[in-house]
């Protein structure tokens, strides 16, 4: 009874703190010549970009570390033979979803995959309040960046295979009326993509399990986490990839 | 009362209305966890197929729900009208 009052009183009589919830301000963009060229002088660079830093730099390094001195035939359980498996079932995923003659598509596919996963497991890494770690997924604009990067793959590879007079005689099917719904519908295949997964990471992973570590720190968070982190985050990581390769498949079709 | 107060608390009951999409993410979430446990019944040989459609299509399903999530949470957090 100790812990709902205690959440109720949480929830309701203090009044929510932002700053809980929201990346913090790292650093500000140093301001000389080039950066107010660029406009952007004294932009706040937030614990999200600096994740996103910290998460290139190890899994570069991880890569680099697993594809060192390669050999014919790798022993049964060592690194190179579970990248292997992870690098075949990534072909496999895709060979299934998208058709054959789509392997291109695997280094893109994969490191979305990759990349995602480790993001929405970012709230699992202990200390991470002290290390100014947050789940760069929970922040729209990363989302929206690789929806971005999805969005110009769809188009460009769809102009491509089809050729531009069938990929604007397109918008007009099935009839010439249909042409503003059909753009509607093309630009909300992004968004929908992007606010999804931010919704999911800063609904799930951020905001319940911050009121619920708040409350209680042992115990009932680490069941919590199992969902709302660990199940959560893989399934939205692979949904989003998932639907990528859908839309770029179709609009290639 | 004052105005800011009046705004908090329209923006709490908001907040609590637009969590009303839920309903919608809930009905179509049970629906498709209903078809597919009909789909394994009829062909358990094909279990891993039909739970990772299945999956797919209630993540698909709860979008709608997250919407009103996101709203919830501006409106409580960063609320623009304060």
């Amino acid at each position: 009874m100790d812990f709902f009052s205690k959440l109720i009183d949480k929830m309701l009589f203090n009044s929510p703190n932002i700053e809980e919830f929201a990346p913090q301000v790292m650093f500000h963009i140093p301001e000389n010549g080039l950066t107010k060229a660029l406009q952007i002088a004294n932009a706040p660079v937030k614990s999200t970009v600096t994740t996103t830093w910290i998460l290139i730099v190890v899994l570069g390094l991880f890569s680099w570390w697993a594809t060192r001195d390669l050999k014919e035939e790798p022993e049964a359980g060592s690194v190179q033979n579970v990248i292997e498996a992870l690098v075949d079932s990534m072909q496999g995923l895709v060979r299934n979803t998208m058709g054959p003659g789509m392997q291109k598509f695997t280094p893109y596919i994969g490191t979305l995959m990759i990349y995602l996963t480790i993001s929405n497991l970012i709230g699992l890494v202990p200390g991470r309040d002290i290390l100014h770690l947050y789940t760069p997924t929970a922040d729209l604009n990363t989302t929206f960046a690789l929806a971005a990067i999805t969005f110009f793959c769809i188009h460009y590879f769809g102009i491509k295979s089809k050729g531009i007079g069938t990929y604007f005689k397109d918008y007009f099917e099935p009839m010439p009326f249909m042409f503003p719904l059909n753009v509607i519908g093309n630009l909300a295949d992004p968004m929908s993509l992007a606010f999804r997964l931010f919704g999911n990471m800063l609904g799930g992973g951020v905001v319940i399990m911050g009121l619920l570590y708040s409350v209680v720190a042992l115990g009932i968070p680490g069941i919590a986490d199992l969902y709302f982190t660990v199940f959560a985050g893989v399934l939205q990581a692979f949904i989003f990839t998932m639907l990528t390769m859908t839309y770029i498949s179709m609009e290639m079709e | 009362m004052n105005g800011d107060a009046l705004i908090q608390a329209a923006s709490a009951i908001g907040a609590g209305l637009a969590m009303i999409a839920g309903i919608g993410a809930g009905i179509g979430q049970g629906f498709a966890a209903g078809k597919g446990a009909e789909a394994v019944g009829k062909q358990p040989e094909a279990q891993g197929v039909i739970v990772r459609t299945m999956l797919l299509g209630a993540a698909v399903a709860e979008t709608t729900g997250i919407y009103g999530l996101v709203i919830a949470l501006i409106l409580l957090f960063a609320n623009p009208f304060v």
